[in-house]
């Protein structure tokens, strides 16, 4: 890849960086606190690029200046041949098993797949997939905060997870409860309702699954986002795959939803 | 322009590749996808010798071309459960190191032009069996995880620092720094010791890497880029071109290394683990190995150990000493920056040193 093609995927791909973080496009798959950094990256990716293009222009044009004042050659081949002699540190080692000259690595091809991914794919936030292929990952948590008093409680799906488990439902009583989240169904196809939880990017994402018992709906597709209300059922299950208890949630009414802004829960961040 | 006929035949390949099988597995399009990269280029390369003015600016836009006007059968090739978990790991470790990779590019690029090699000079300890361990603790100050530390390590070379200590602090700095050392007290609530444990045993290691290359390390096996200054260039064209060139290289060894990754996670089963947590010793080495291989940025590691309930203290810190050490997205960015010889004898050494490492720590403190 000579220095243009480079200056022009670089470009891309800090632009595609800004599109990402400008856009929510970023929080399927890193933490939402890493967005300044991601569109400072993406700034700097630009600026190389024009730095680059703006570099390598002005070197074509002090060859051309070089050779039109020294030599009688056509212009066209001399500056071929500069360049070739000016080949990049490391051509020794990438070239090590290829015998001819070329002037960069190899290897800077593999930028454009991370860019087609990005935009023109844009893989969803992870979804059932890997949380039935992963056991749920609930924690003790540190100190369980007092509730609001609201009514219906709006409550994350981690926090229930936990303060079913770890606090046997005392915090929660009777009272009707909101949790989001998304379906995933287990081999028997028993409805599991899971929120990723991250802490960093989604390669270190893992599921925190509740049961659904009650008014489930009949149908119900993986992947849909649902937003359950209902009460605190102190029913437990284990996750077979490892062997971590996963509570029970009594529903008395489950209605579809689009995918939230931040499809995954990040409260282990604060 | 006739030429336009030659490229057409080996760019078509890696956007009809995918389509065909219509669930392809993920180390399937693994191994489709380097080969279908490298491949514009060596015709490109033939061509030119025959005096055909096929260049990479022209591949390029062939194949940009091409997968737009393929979009249509690349998403609907690529909407398998298995592959879409599997673009989603990918993309989530690019785009999470990368800004750390071009803090680290940034960084190095400031040292090899800014910086003269005369500072380095007065502030490590002429003597190199002491400057191993002044570099290992200069670590603490680069915030970051370890994509940032590979090109500083290198320019740090480049610049006249002796191989040993810039090892100890590419091993150090992505372990021990604030960042990191918050998080891991943040992910272990109950067990505060495991955040002195995890900054001794990563030192510890760091330096004994120091210090064993220091004895039997051979600088011919470093094949550092040169990076030479062209008379008469300027420092601003010196310190972008060295930040183009190591985003490029190290950005490229990225992306393999979070395609292995992604490979990993979509498709191992993560039962075995379970099985693995009931011997002591197997589970020291199975969270090391699952270290190398889930290439986990250092500053979210913790919370990743802090999940693996089931093993012993000692265990994780094995892996939280191995994985800011060496994983699959190190190795490919070290054999970038540092040459293969020097990272398929460094890679090896560094992940025995460190379960050596960890164990050790955590006998003592854990």
């Amino acid at each position: 890849m000579n220095r243009q093609a480079q200056a022009a995927v670089l470009f891309l791909v800090g632009a595609a960086l800004l599109h990402a973080g400008f856009t929510n496009l970023y929080l399927r798959y890193v933490k939402a606190g890493l967005q300044p950094l991601l569109l400072l990256s993406g700034a700097v990716l630009i600026v190389t690029a024009l730095a680059t293009a703006w570099y390598e222009w002005r070197r074509t044009q002090a060859e051309k200046a070089h050779a039109e004042a020294h030599t009688e050659a056509p212009v066209e081949a001399h500056t071929e041949a500069h360049a070739e002699a000016h080949p990049e540190g490391d051509v020794a080692e990438d070239d090590a098993h290829a015998g001819h000259v070329h002037r960069e690595p190899r290897i800077s091809w593999l930028l454009i797949l991370p860019l087609f991914a990005l935009i023109l794919v844009a893989p969803p936030a992870l979804g059932s997939y890997s949380a039935v292929r992963t056991g749920t990952a609930l924690q003790q948590p540190y100190g369980l905060l007092k509730l609001p008093d609201s009514n219906p409680l709006t409550l994350g799906l981690v926090d229930y997870a936990s303060r079913a488990v770890y606090d046997h439902g005392r915090s929660l009583g009777t009272r009707q409860l909101k949790v989001t989240g998304f379906v995933a169904l287990d081999r028997s196809g028993a409805p599991f309702l899971v929120r990723m939880a991250l802490n960093c990017c989604a390669a270190d994402a893992q599921p925190v699954k509740i049961a659904l018992t009650g008014k489930i709906p009949p149908v119900l597709q993986p992947d849909t986002w649902l937003e359950i209300t209902g009460t605190y059922s102190p029913k437990q299950t284990k996750d077979p795959i490892n062997n971590r208890p996963i509570p029970y949630f009594q529903v008395t009414q489950a209605k579809p939803i689009p995918t939230p802004k931040d499809p995954y829960d990040e409260s282990w961040n604060q | 322009m006739a030429i336009t006929t030659e490229p057409a035949a080996p760019t078509t390949d890696p956007p009809q590749q995918p389509p065909a099988p219509a669930t392809p597995a993920a180390p399937a399009k693994e191994s489709s996808a380097a080969p279908a990269k490298e491949s514009p280029d060596a015709p490109a390369n033939a061509a030119a010798k025959d005096g055909w003015q096929l260049n990479s600016p022209l591949v390029l836009t062939m194949v940009l071309l091409l997968v737009v006007l393929a979009q249509g059968p690349i998403r609907q090739a690529l909407s398998a459960p298995v592959m879409q978990s599997w673009m989603t790991v990918f993309v989530a470790v690019v785009v999470q190191a990368l800004p750390f990779l071009v803090l680290g590019v940034l960084l190095s690029a400031a040292i090899a032009v800014f910086v003269p090699p005369t500072f380095f000079a007065r502030a490590l300890p002429n003597n190199p069996v002491l400057a191993v361990p002044v570099a290992g603790m200069a670590g603490a100050i680069l915030p970051g995880c370890e994509c940032a530390s590979v090109p500083v390590a290198g320019a740090l070379v480049r610049r006249g620092v002796t191989p040993a200590a810039a090892i100890a602090f590419l091993l150090s700095a992505p372990a021990i720094n604030p960042i990191v050392l918050t998080a891991t007290a943040v992910a272990f609530p109950r067990n505060p010791e495991m955040v002195l444990a995890r900054f001794a045993g990563s030192l510890l290691v760091a330096c004994a890497m120091g210090w064993l290359w220091q004895r039997i390390g051979r600088t011919d096996w470093l094949r550092l880029p040169a990076h030479e200054p062209h008379e008469g260039e300027t420092k601003g064209a010196a310190f972008w071109g060295s930040v183009r060139h190591d985003v490029m290289q190290a950005g490229g060894f990225l992306v393999l290394g979070a395609m292995s990754a992604a490979t990993l996670k979509a498709v191992a089963p993560a039962s075995w683990l379970r099985t693995a947590a009931d011997n002591p010793v197997v589970a020291i080495l199975a969270l090391s190995i699952l270290a190398v291989l889930l290439s986990i940025c250092s500053e979210a590691d913790a919370f990743v150990a802090a999940s693996l309930t089931q093993f012993s203290l000692t265990a994780k810190l094995a892996f939280l000493v191995v994985g800011p050490m060496i994983d699959l997205k190190l190795f490919a960015m070290q054999a970038g920056t540092f040459g293969r010889g020097f990272a398929l004898r460094f890679a090896p050494a560094t992940f025995v040193l460190a379960i050596a490492g960890a164990v050790v720590t955590g006998a003592v403190l854990l």
